[in-house]
This record gives C-alpha cells, structure tokens and sequence, in this order.
C-alpha cells in the first residue's frame, strides 16, 4: 500500500507526465489520476513506458545470450531515449554496440547476423531514419523467409519511436505503421501502455520472424499500472490479439498506439452524454486481430478507427475494408468514420502541429457523427 | 618532394614522410581524436593516384606460364584438374543455359564467361564451411554455383531445377533463375538488390566471431555494386567491428553498359580499402592461382586476427570460345562473342568487337590453365575433347531432365512467408485447394506436382 500510495502522490504532483507540457497535459494527468485510482491488486506498480521497455530488453539478454542490442547511442549514451539504460554497463559490448551513423549499414548487419544464427535487437533512433535502411528490412529481413524457401530464418527485431513527437517537424513525425503493415513477412506491433510495451517487445524478441516494433517517444515517460503478473520475467503478450480496454455499448473504437489514451479519455466525455464507448487497442498491427473489431461491431453496430498517421492507405482504410469484406458488415447501422492524422507532413508551428493529429475532441466528434447525434 | 599535380594519368610520387616539416617537439603534434597524423605547412591536395595506381597481382603470365615459382601453389594435380573441370563445366552450363533462355525456356539467366578464373579459384581457397554471400554470379563457387557452388558439389540437376523452377528445387520456384541458394554448402540464398549482402556478411561475420568458431565469410560482389551506399557502410562496420570477412570484388569494367570510368574516378576498388582501414589488394582475376593465392592469405589471416580484407580482382566479362560450337540438339548455334550482363542485356550496344576479341582470344582464366596444365603434361588434346563431350552430355542430361519435371505444388503458394502459417493465409490455402477439388480439371494441374 505504501507504494501505491507513492505512486499516486507521484501522479498528483504530475512529475512523469508526457514530457512537452502542452494542452494535452492536462485531460492526461486526469487519466493517470484515473487510473492511479483503479489499483486492482495490492502489488501492482506504476512503471513508464521507458522502464518497461529497460525490463524488456535486460531480461530478454539475459535469457538468452544471442540476443543483442545494437543501433546509434545505445551503449555508453544509455540510449538516445535512454530505453537502453544501464545496459551496456551491465553487459558488455558484445551485447550492446554502438554503430557508426548509417541505418543501411546496421540494419545490414542486424540481418546478416540473423541470418548466421544471433537474434540481433536493431534499434532505429526514430523510424523516420529506417527509411534510409528499408531495403534491408523489407527486401531482405522480410522477404528472405519466403525467397530462400524456408531455410533462412531472420528472427530480428527493429524497434524505435515511431509517428508525431512534439516540435520536431515533418521528417521527424511520420507514422510508418501502414507501410510496414503492408509487407507479408514482417511481423508489426505498434504497443500503448507499459504492459504492452514489456510484453510485446519480450514477445517480438522470442518471434523467429522479423518484426517491427513501433513505439511512441511521447510515451515513453508515462507511466502505467502493471499488475505483479506484468512484472514477471515471463510476462509476453501474444502478437496478433487486440485487447479491450474498455467494454462499452454504443461504438467501437479501434485504435493502436498513443491514440488509445486518446480514445480512452473520448471515452469518458462521451459516457458524461451517456454514449459508452468500446475502446479496443489493437496491439498489433500485422497480423490484425479482426476477430476482436468483428465481434465488438457485431455488439455496438458502429466503428471509428482512430490512428495517428496518414489517411490514405492507413491502418483506418484497412480495418474498413475487412469489415466490408467480413460478417460484421451485416452489422453496421452507419458507415465506419475515419479519425486520421492530417493529411500534410507534420507542421513545426505548435498550433499547426496540434492541430494535425487526432485530439480528443476529433474522436468525440467522430462517434457523434457515426451515431448521428 | 615535389608533388604538383599534373592531371589524372600521370604518374606521381608520393612519398609519406615527405613534408617539409620544422623542428617540432612532442607538444606540436597533433591532438585531434579524428586523426593522427603530423603537421603540415604547405597546402598540397592528396592525389587520388598512387603510384601508377595500386599493381595487379598475378603468378602466371598471359600463357599460363609462371613468372616467380615461388608464387606457384603448387596445387595437387588431381585439384588443377578439378579447377579446370569445374570452371569448363560452368562454360558449357552458361551456353546451355543462355541459349535456353533466348529460346524461352526459362525467364532469364546470367553468365559468368571470362570470370570463372575469380569463382573457381576462391573457391579453392576457401574451407567447405566458411559463409558465402554472393551476388549473383557466383555460381562457380558452389560446385556449380556458378562457379564457388559448383566447386562445392551442387549436383547439375539442382542448378537446372532452380532455373526452372521446377519441383526439385529446394527453393520451392520462389526466385529468379541464378538465385541460387544451399544452406548445406554454406551459400546464402542470392538477394537481387545489390550490394545488400555487403553488411549482411559483416553482420554474419560478427556472429561467427562471437561463437569462436574458425570459420571466414567471404563476400562477393561487383565493382559496379561497389557504388551502393551499403559498400560503403558494410566496409566501414567490417572494420569497426574487426570482423572475419574477405570482401572479394570482381571489377569487370562493366556494369551493363556503364564503364568503369563513369562507375567511379578513384583508383578502383582496392583504393578504397586503406581509407576504411581494410587490408586490400588487387589481383588478376583471370590468374587462377593469383586469386587462389590472394583469397588463401586473406582467409587465413582474417580467421586468425579477426580483421576484414579487400581483394579486386581485374577480369572481363566475355562470351564463351570463339568457334561454334557443334549445335546443341535443339538449342541451335553457340559461337563466340560478347557476353552480355545478362539475357536482359546485348553488350554490343556499348562495346566494340575488337574490345572483346582480345580478351577472348589471349587473355581468358580457362585457356591459360590450360597452358600451365598442357606444360605439365597433365592436359592434353585427346583429355580436351573427351572433357568436352562428356561435360556437353552431362549438362544436356540434366537440363532435359529439368525441364521434364513438374513444377512445384500451387499449395506452397502460401508457406514460408512467416516460420509458421498464419490462420489467414492456411484459410487461403484450403480456400485454393477446395476449387480445385471442384474445379481442377480446368487447369493444368498435371503440370505440377501433387
């Protein structure tokens, strides 16, 4: 009790909140208090998306001595973001390696060393510089299964932040979670909360396939309860399942990533107006769990997706196709809304930039407008 | 030292150590993390050439006669000849297999006349485990890899097969013709992006480090690829992660129709090695034993002090014989001429025919075993022609064979895309195979295998 106890006057003083300060501070420092509140189990702690993300990593390398970090600052810097902390120190520079600045180079690397039997950890400093290696990862990390006709494993993860950050403008805020969702080979996750991030990267990390991990920076200092099993050192979430975060009547909500929050506190407006909202957090993004959105849009009759990225060919434009395509269909009484992020590369002014992604007062919009109220 | 530039081409003395230079005390020189090297007082630009360009190394001369015994491996007889087999058999595969494709028989095929000499003989040097990336004329290392397969003992049968794509191949009709791949003589599976598998063989190099094992990766690839962005990287990391990897490069002069003038202005390949601080040498591809010799050292030394080499080896890429050939049943003539980069290719667009001619006629890696061999008695005309027939009768066997087979089951379609099925694609599978239990008789089904 006196940790939790601690841990709420942690979140009252809002020290760890989402680092920038911005509008979006406050309705996030009411949904920690939130869930502060909702302390289900004695042990269960609160713990920032970083530290999760630390847990990970610290007992996936030692679990298991072919698995090793590499990427730009990991080592001696303790990682750009600090998610690798503390790592290098602890294991050496066998398993944590510092790389010259070229993400076609290390992400080479990462995959040829798949390829001869390690299970390399290849960090991106953010996603926007994997373009400068997305060869590598699609032509050779995702396709190479396939092209070699099942002899050449790559089991490798590529994980970095991903999507809009706060004033770092156009090249530094793309939402690559529809270009990699679109490659068969690639296994993509795209985690929200502490627990997703622990258990999906432990999960990626045992996964004998690529997969790409996307995180978020905005949420790396926020934290989240994690139940004791949470912290277990054998805590993995299953790629490919959704999760319900919120059970509600009216209107699904799909989301992955940041949004989530997003939806969750939408969420609570709405019920003030007595819509409940179904949030669910997708987890993964490739391969997609329609199951959980089917069966949810079979109970609320309505569905807005919520994404962070781009509208055309997004993550939104799939999820509605597959509905169309699937028995939920028969089951919508209004067609699905999309809540994208604007379609422009992401402005530095700050009023632009919040202004092009989704706010909670764009989803709220939304489900009135899929409600038709 | 005088060092004034006079433009490219002309020879230049560059002596280091040569700068004027004051007096200077302990505390004068240089503090700068980046570099260690001294002062200098004059401004004097670096020219791109030393020396007369880096020289080439070769053991025999264009006659296959040698020119410093000491230099000569001194190979078993029973090795030379399975040199000479193995890269007179990739000559006669490369026609079977260029003419088919003319013909339609396959999509596309790429040949590797006038550089069996730098497959055959790597292959050689190299130990039956060490790691091969290739790129994709490499097929003379794997017994029948091109070339560094073939030395390995990749049955015919199975070369054909990947070129059809048909149900013998391990890999399941999912590649290109000559994008071989055989996890059992340590080949990896070739990736058509360029110069991709630079890094990736650095990469892999490292997990070999890091499991003691004594073992080398060796990396193929072509001056042309030698541009890509990841060269760049893939040497550089080799080097800052002191890895057990020979980069072997087989500078051509072409990359298609680009010369190696407009492919780059520096002193080849080789040049590069020293500025990532790789050990480098260049050598004449067409030298058998030089590029046995070469690839032997760099080996041996990169296992054993786990550092990268750089090897360039000068050949040229020519078409094979000049006499045609007796025609091939149903494959019609095969003469001498240009080779081409591939059979998406005609070289006589951007080369001239007198160009070719002397390679052809004086230059080529088989004649010039064949000179050292006839020397010694251990090759003749009668062994020549008996060869020739013999080697034409076993690749016609197999290619007929491989084009008798079925083609892979449509099922496999959808395997291998992930270690396991996913539940959509296994629902797509089972989709395919209820219509075709329904309505198979409408497709060529007894082209494939069940």
């Amino acid at each position: 009790m006196a940790a939790a106890a601690a841990a709420l006057r942690h979140l009252a003083l809002g020290a760890r909140l989402a680092p920038h300060g911005r509008g979006a501070g406050a309705p996030l420092q009411r949904l920690q208090q939130r869930r502060g509140l909702r302390l289900s189990a004695p042990a269960a702690i609160q713990v920032t998306v970083r530290d999760a993300l630390n847990q990970a990593l610290d007992e996936e390398l030692e679990r298991d001595e072919r698995v090793f970090l590499l990427g730009e600052e990991v080592a001696q810097y303790d990682g750009a973001y600090k998610i690798s902390r503390g790592l290098w120190k602890k294991y050496g520079d066998k398993r944590v390696i510092d790389t010259p600045i070229s993400e076609m180079g290390f992400a080479g690397i990462a995959v040829g060393a798949a390829m001869a039997g390690l299970r390399p950890v290849c960090e991106f400093m953010t996603f926007n510089f994997s373009m400068q290696a997305i060869d590598q990862v699609i032509n050779s990390a995702a396709k190479t299964c396939y092209m070699s006709a099942g002899s050449i494993a790559v089991p490798i993860v590529f994980r970095g932040p991903n999507g809009a950050s706060a004033g770092v403008a156009a090249q530094h805020s793309q939402c690559f979670a529809a270009w990699y969702g679109h490659c068969p080979g690639l296994k993509v996750v795209s985690p929200w909360s502490s627990e997703d991030a622990k258990g999906l990267l432990k999960a990626a990390i045992r996964d004998d396939n690529p997969v790409v991990m996307l995180e978020s920076e905005l949420l790396y200092g926020v934290p989240f309860e994690m139940s004791e099993q949470a912290q277990s050192k054998e805590f993995v979430i299953p790629i490919g399942k959704a999760k319900i975060e919120r059970q509600g009547t009216h209107v699904t909500l799909v989301a992955h990533s940041r949004p989530v929050g997003h939806c969750l506190e939408a969420a609570t407006v709405l019920s003030k107006e007595g819509v409940e909202c179904e949030v669910i957090n997708l987890r993964t993004i490739r391969p997609m769990d329609m199951e959980t959105v089917e069966a949810s849009v079979a109970k609320t009759n309505h569905l807005v997706t919520v994404e962070g990225g781009w509208p055309q060919f997004g993550v939104g434009a799939e999820i509605c196709a597959r509905i169309m395509e699937g028995p939920a269909f028969n089951y919508l009484d209004a067609p699905a809304v999309r809540v994208t992020g604007a379609d422009v590369p992401m402005p530095y002014a700050k009023i632009l930039e919040d202004n092009s992604i989704p706010q909670v007062k764009d989803i709220v919009f939304a489900v009135k407008k899929a409600l038709n109220i | 030292m005088s060092l004034k530039g006079r433009g490219r081409g002309t020879a230049h003395l560059y002596v280091v150590g040569a700068w004027p230079r004051d007096a200077e005390s302990p505390e004068e020189r240089p503090q700068f993390p980046g570099a260690s090297a001294e002062f200098a007082e004059r401004l004097e630009f670096i020219q791109p050439q030393v020396l007369a360009g880096i020289p080439v190394y070769r053991v025999m001369d264009r006659q296959g006669q040698v020119l410093r015994p000491s230099e000569d491996p001194q190979l078993p007889k029973e090795q030379v000849l399975k040199l000479y087999r193995t890269m007179t058999l990739l000559n006669t595969m490369d026609r079977i297999l260029y003419e088919s494709q003319r013909q339609g028989r396959i999509s596309f095929y790429m040949t590797n006349y006038g550089e069996e000499g730098t497959h055959v003989g790597s292959a050689a040097a190299l130990d039956a485990s060490d790691l091969v990336f290739g790129q994709y004329r490499e097929a003379g290392v794997t017994q029948v890899s091109p070339g560094v397969l073939l030395y390995r003992g990749y049955p015919l049968e199975l070369f054909m097969a990947q070129c059809y794509g048909n149900a013998r191949d391990p890999g399941k009709g999912r590649q290109m013709p000559v994008h071989y791949g055989c996890p059992e003589r340590h080949f990896v599976t070739i990736s058509s992006p360029l110069a991709t598998q630079i890094p990736q063989a650095v990469g892999a190099a490292y997990a070999i480090k890091r499991a003691d094992a004594s073992r080398a990766v060796v990396c193929y690839f072509g001056e042309g690829a030698a541009s890509e962005g990841d060269a760049h990287a893939g040497f550089n990391f080799a080097a800052t992660l002191e890895c057990p990897v020979v980069f072997f490069c087989r500078n051509n002069g072409y990359a298609i129709s680009t010369p190696t003038s407009e492919q780059y202005r520096g002193d080849g390949i080789a040049a590069r090695g020293p500025g990532y601080g790789l050990l480098s040498i260049r050598v004449d591809g067409n030298d058998v034993f030089a590029v046995y010799n070469a690839t032997r050292e760099a080996r041996r030394r990169a296992v054993a002090e786990n550092q990268p080499f750089l090897i360039e080896a000068m050949t040229y890429r020519v078409r094979p014989g000049k006499k045609p050939d007796p025609p091939l049943r149903g494959l019609g003539k095969v003469g001498g001429g240009i080779g081409h980069h591939s059979t998406s290719d005609d070289s006589s667009a951007y080369r001239s025919v007198d160009e070719v001619n002397y390679w052809d006629k004086q230059d080529h890696p088989i004649s010039r075993l064949r000179h050292y061999m006839a020397r010694r008695q251990w090759w003749d005309e009668a062994q020549e022609k008996a060869w020739r027939k013999n080697s034409r009768k076993m690749v016609l066997e197999a290619f007929e064979q491989a084009e008798r087979e079925p083609k892979p089951p449509p099922q496999l379609l959808f395997s291998d895309v992930y270690r396991e099925m996913p539940p959509r694609l296994r629902q797509q599978r089972e989709q395919l195979e209820r219509h075709l239990e329904t309505y198979g008789e409408h497709y060529p089904l007894q082209q494939f295998q069940k």
